[in-house]
Order: structure tokens, then sequence, then C-alpha cells
């Protein structure tokens, strides 16, 4: 059975870590993912605790720059900040539909000039986040860009799924549902197929990318054929809009050939784990039954693992700057 | 335009003589094997290739600068201005734009403001200059509006320039289906958008019998067609420029907004159909697509940039790759870039014949370079080419028989 994977060499330090912004799973080494995810863990225990706080960042600003809106993975990133004791302050930067580029580099230098010491950013555009970590002198961490990645959701879900099943390596995961505007199945795809799981796609044929097999998966258009064996079952959520006859033809006959339904899911392995990133449209590509079973779905596992990750990422990529032995 | 008087000697032509050029009263008088009359002003080319100014058949930017720096005499200007050239005043003054340094020829808008919508005043455009028609940066999507425009034009003896990529396949792509879209999560269309929209604007070259031009031919689809259409005799031609023939999708990995083309870059097996079109006749034109754009336009995430390169400047030392590479000889690379567009576009140059006007270039097909976009003699820097070592520069550029710069 593969095992977790170790650094090639003995590294210490920095050298575990050697990157100065997260922008993306793909960039990572798979030694490098799962030091996030060992780091991770010491924070879920924190979580845990009565008094959930560790002063390491105090006296950093942690600016949180969301130009889509966001409530949950902003309420998480603030949360994480706030338990490690940064400032951190949120910026919603109003859509404009023309020229958001302009500002995107001006607020760029404008962040910078307030000398954060982390900035956090999500944005519609793929590619916009390392647009604006060449502009600045702090860490960046990509909050999701596009249908690009989203790396700490890659990471929570990994981590989610490593607790829950005590491994990644040779685990079936299926994931199922819009791939194409999905930053999520991408980040997730990178993460799991470097820790050496077996991904598995599942959705109808105008919601997967073109050469997506490619990344190391395979496709399956027909969800019962796909979810034959798999451990994990990851649901993506699908946008009101694709269901308006563009890309599915309804609701419901996206329901009916792709929700997850008690039936179907008996197709998956014994002890099957099931995750949604949230939030879940119930009724269509998740039942309530499956949701809300906690011996199956791990959704609120997710959220809470999503906390002790962006912990453990802020945590690292700030050591340089906080002077921590070995990384500075 | 009463034109000077030079000889060249001591260069070499493309065909491989030897020899030199002699101009009078701007024209070509004698190549090769040249007599040098008494008190003829002579430039010792110094075992320099010399051959025809390019004609540069499709720009979207009158870039003097750079036309000048990438050895082009003669520059189609695109319909794609502030405003769009559909106007016959607008083409008059088009016209003029480039004295006396270049010959400017405006390519008329075949729709009123490049809509897509209504005929523009084509005929009287024509009048006022125009050396062709073409429908811009898009397909016209209105296969009735697209036939009445043939019809036309072919009356006037005008051949049309189309862009060809099927507008509600592409939407809001910004990169050809595949692995490198998919991974860096771009909007994409499927390089079938070039196959659909040459295959219906062949099948109403055929009911017309217009003369057209693919300004870029890019997949290995739309050129078997072209391939295709041309061994049944139909009077169309195609183009390209160095980018679809030196580099695939690829190169747009890290979103480098520099290789936002349209169309987009293709896969690579779609390149190497490209360069084998060359090779094999089924491509007519190489040429730059000039298309500066700043940063305002180019710092932005990959799918808000706006798309083009600057080509001019680039140019001939990208296509001298080809010969260098043995897939065209000198001779057939100066049809490419000089010859070919000069007939299409029904204006005078871009050959060494006795009798054309004395545009010409002098350029070392050895020296090497490297390409900088900070220091790209252009309006704007936006080469998808920037740090690439080249080989073969520019040493002087003549027109009228008068030497420039």
């Amino acid at each position: 059975m593969p095992s977790t994977p170790r650094p090639p060499l003995a590294l210490a330090g920095a050298e575990m870590f050697p990157h100065r912004h997260l922008l993306g799973i793909g960039e990572l080494q798979p030694h490098e993912i799962a030091f996030l995810l060992d780091e991770a863990e010491q924070w879920v225990s924190v979580n845990r605790a009565a008094t959930k706080h560790d002063d390491r960042l105090a006296g950093l600003t942690q600016i949180n720059a969301f130009f889509e809106n966001s409530t949950r993975t902003l309420l998480s990133f603030e949360i994480a900040g706030k338990r490690l004791g940064a400032d951190t302050v949120n910026m919603h930067v109003a859509q404009s539909s023309t020229k958001k580029g302009e500002t995107l580099i001006d607020t760029a230098k404008t962040l910078n000039a307030m000398r954060a010491d982390l900035i956090v950013i999500r944005h519609q555009s793929s590619g916009a986040v390392q647009l604006i970590a060449d502009k600045v002198d702090c860490p960046v961490l990509n909050a999701g860009d596009g249908r690009h990645e989203h790396p700490t959701q890659g990471l929570l879900d990994a981590l989610t799924i490593r607790r829950r099943k005590g491994r990644i390596a040779g685990l079936v995961v299926a994931i199922c549902g819009d791939i194409l505007h999905s930053r999520v199945a991408r980040s997730n795809i990178l993460a799991l197929t470097a820790l050496a799981a077996e991904v598995r796609l599942i959705g109808p044929p105008t919601l997967l990318p073109a050469a997506i097999e490619r990344m190391g998966v395979t496709c399956f258009t027909d969800m019962d054929a796909g979810l034959d064996g798999a451990d994990v079952v990851m649901m993506l959520r699908l946008q009101n809009e694709r269901m308006d006859g563009g890309f599915i033809p309804s609701a419901r006959e996206y329901r009916h050939f792709w929700g997850l339904t008690e039936q179907r899911l008996a197709r998956a392995a014994p002890g099957v784990l099931v995750m949604h990133p949230g939030p879940m449209n119930r009724g269509i590509e998740i039942d309530s039954a499956i949701a809300d079973d906690p011996a199956v779905s791990a959704v609120t596992e997710q959220v809470e693992m999503g906390v002790a990750v962006r912990m453990a990422c802020l945590d690292v990529l700030t050591r340089r700057r906080r002077g921590v032995e070995g990384w500075a | 335009m009463i034109g000077g008087t030079l000889a060249i000697i001591g260069g070499k032509l493309p065909d491989g003589r030897s020899g030199g050029v002699l101009v009078e009263a701007g024209r070509i008088a004698a190549v090769s094997a040249i007599a040098v009359p008494d008190g003829v002003r002579t430039i010792d080319a110094a075992g320099a290739v010399i051959a025809p100014g390019i004609v540069d058949l499709g720009v979207f930017a009158i870039d003097k600068a750079a036309f000048a720096a990438g050895g082009i005499t003669r520059a189609a200007l695109m319909p794609d201005q502030g405003p769009p050239l559909d106007d016959p005043a607008l083409i008059q003054r088009a016209a003029a734009a480039g004295k006396p340094d270049v010959w400017i020829h405006p390519i008329a808008a075949a729709t009123r403001g490049l809509g897509g919508s209504e005929l523009a005043e084509i005929g009287l455009m024509k009048a006022a200059g125009a050396a062709a028609v073409a429908t811009g940066r898009h397909w016209i999507a209105d296969s009735g509006l697209m036939h009445r425009l043939l019809a036309y034009a072919a009356a006037l003896d005008l051949t049309v320039i189309v862009h060809s990529e099927d507008d509600r396949l592409v939407g809001r792509a910004v990169a050809t289906s595949g692995e490198t879209a998919t991974r860096l999560g771009l909007p994409s269309a499927p390089a079938a958008a070039e196959a659909i929209a040459i295959a219906r604007d062949l099948a109403l070259v055929e009911e017309t019998g217009a003369r057209v031009h693919f300004r870029q031919v890019t997949t290995a689809r739309g050129l078997e067609l072209i391939r295709a259409a041309k061994r049944v005799g139909l009077p169309v031609t195609a183009g390209i420029t160095p980018a679809h023939l030196l580099l695939s999708d690829i190169a747009v990995t890290g979103f480098r907004t520099f290789a936002r083309l349209s169309p987009p870059l293709r896969c690579e097996d779609d390149r190497q159909a490209a360069l084998a079109a060359v090779a094999d006749g089924t491509i007519d034109v190489i040429a730059s697509g000039h298309d500066p754009q700043g940063p305002e336009d180019k710092r932005l995430p990959f799918a808000d940039a706006t798309p083009g390169m600057a080509g001019a400047g680039t140019l001939l030392t990208l296509a001298l790759t080809l010969v260098r590479d043995e897939l065209v000889s000198m001779a057939r690379l100066f049809d490419l870039l000089a010859g070919n567009p000069a007939r299409i576009l029904g204006v005078e140059g871009g050959t060494l014949t006795t009798g054309a006007p004395g545009d010409l270039i002098l350029f070392d097909p050895e020296a090497p370079w490297r390409i900088e976009s900070e220091t790209l003699v252009a309006a704007a820097g936006n080469t998808p080419f920037d740090g690439l070592p080249v080989q073969g520069r520019l040493s002087g550029i003549i027109k009228g028989g008068q030497p420039i710069g």
C-alpha cells in the first residue's frame, strides 16, 4: 500500500515548505502537501479546546481581500487569523464589469503600501491572485481564483479524508458534478492525485472540461458506474445559472442522472465518506438523508478542518517574517 | 512621387544570386549583375541579403517605428480602428498616414462600424483607396449578410479578408480547449470553431465567386479545408502569423497575457499542421498581425486582457527560422512576406523585378540578437517571444530608392 509521501531527503525548517505564497496545489510537491496537513493537526486540537487561542501572529496584519462574494471562506480565514492573534481586516471589493484589472493592480499596490503581512485573496478571474502576488512584498494566499485553484479547500478536504479514513493513498475518490467551472475540483484533483488516491470525475458531458484525463483522472458520465466501489464521494455545488438549459436541461433532469441518492450511494464501498464544499443544493445534487447522516457525511467536519488548515497555512507562510528559527 | 536613384552592390538576392539592385527614379532598373552608372549613390551591402520590402497583410496600428525596425515598407491596415474604417473619408486619411516612410494600404470595414449587420459603403471606399475589405477581428455570424457581402465584393473585384472563428462556439472563450486551458481554468472553445467558420465561407465563395483571404488559418482541420478548396480552384488564399507557427497553447502557462491572441494559440498538432501548410503552399502569407497593447490592456487577469501581439519588429527574424529549418527557401519566404500579400492586395511592390517600386531591405540572416519586450521598437512591447534568442537583423530599409532612417 502506498504510504504518506516523505521528502526525498531529511529536510528541516524552511526546506519543508520553501514557498513564499500559496497560490495553488499545482506548485506543491507531495511531501509539502503532507507537511501542511501534519501542521494542521495541532490546530484541530486547539480549536476543540475551551480556550482557542494562540498569539503567534500577534502584531501582524492579515488582509482578506475578496473580489467575489463569499461568506463561508471569508469567515473561515477571519477566524483562523484571529485565533492566531493576527489583526485581520476584511476588504470587500465591489465588482465592476469593465477594467477590473486596472483596479486590481492598483489595489495590490495599495495593500502593499499599507504594509500588510499577509494577504488572502479571492477573485473571479483565473490567474488574478498570481498577478497580485507578483506585485506585493508579503505572502499571498489564494482563497479561490476563477476556475483555477482553491488550495485551502483541497487541503481541508485531504485532511478530512485522512482523518476519517486513516490514509489517502490507494483510496478511490469520486468527484461529482460541475467540474468545468470548479476550482474546488481542480485543487482536489491535484492534491489527491499527488497523495496517490485514484480520482474519478463524474458529471454531465457538458460540465467535464476537455482533456482533464491528462490530470491523471478517469471520467464517467454514468454516475452509477463512477460510484462503483468508491471510498469517498465528493459532491460539488451546481450553480443555479447552469440549470437553465445552457449546460443541463433542468434541475430535475440533473437530479435524475447526477443527484446523490441513498440508492445510488449503495454502489460505493462499505463505509463510504460523503463530502460537499457547501453550500448544498439539497434535493438536487445531494439528498438530505445523506447530508445529515453523521456516519456517512463529513460536511460539518470539512468546515472544521477548513479553519485548522487555514491556521496552518497562515502560520507557515509567516514564519520567515516572524523570524522563526530555521525559517528566517 | 519622384523617387531616388541608388545602386546597392555586393549583396545576395533571395533566389541565391549574388550582386545588387539598381534603382532609378524610384523603380528597380536592374537586378543581380548590375552596371553602376557614374555618379550614382552606391551602398555596399557587404554580403547582406537584398530583398523586397515586406508587405504586411494585416496590422492593427500604424506604428511607423516598428515597421521600419521590421523591414516593412507596406502595411495593410485592418479596419479595426477608432473609429472603424467604414467611411471613404477615413480611408483617405488612413492612406496618407504613413507618408513619407511607409505605404499604408487601408482595408475597408465590410460592415458599418464593423457591427456585422449592415454593409458598409465598400464601393465608395474602394474608390477612396481601400485595397480590400475585411470583417475585422470577428467573423460575420449572419450567413445571409455574408452571402450578400461576397456577391457585392466580387462584382467590385475586391478581395474580402475574413476572420475565421464561429463566434457562438467561441462565446467568451479565451483559449483553445485542451490540457493547458483545463489546468489553468480558462474559458475555452474547441479548435473546430475555426473549421466551422471556414467551411461556411468556402461554401459562399463557391456560390459567389468572390476572392477571399483567410487572414489567419491556425488549425489542421481549417488548413485541410483550404487545401481542398485550392485543389478545386476556388479563389482563396490563407495567412498566418509567426506566433501560431512557433508557439503552441503551452505558451499561456503561468497566465502569460502576452500569449493571449486571437485566434488563441492551438495545440502542438495544429502547430505542426501549420508548418506543413507553409511548406506545401497551402499558406500564402505570413504577416505580423501587429497589435501593440500597453500594460493597461495586458497587465490584467488572463481572461480580462486584450488579445493581440506586437509583431512588426519580429516578423522577419521569426520568419527566417523557417528558412533555417529548411521548411522554405529564402525566395519562397519572400513570396510569403512580400510577393503574395502584394498580389492579394493588388498593390505594387513585393518583388525584385524590373519596373517594380524600389522598396528594398537589407539584412544579415545570421546576426544574433535577443527579443526583449522592454526594448522592442514598437508602440508597446507585448510579444510572446520575450527573451527568445533569434537570428536575422535588418541593416537597411529603402523606400522608392530613398534610404529610410
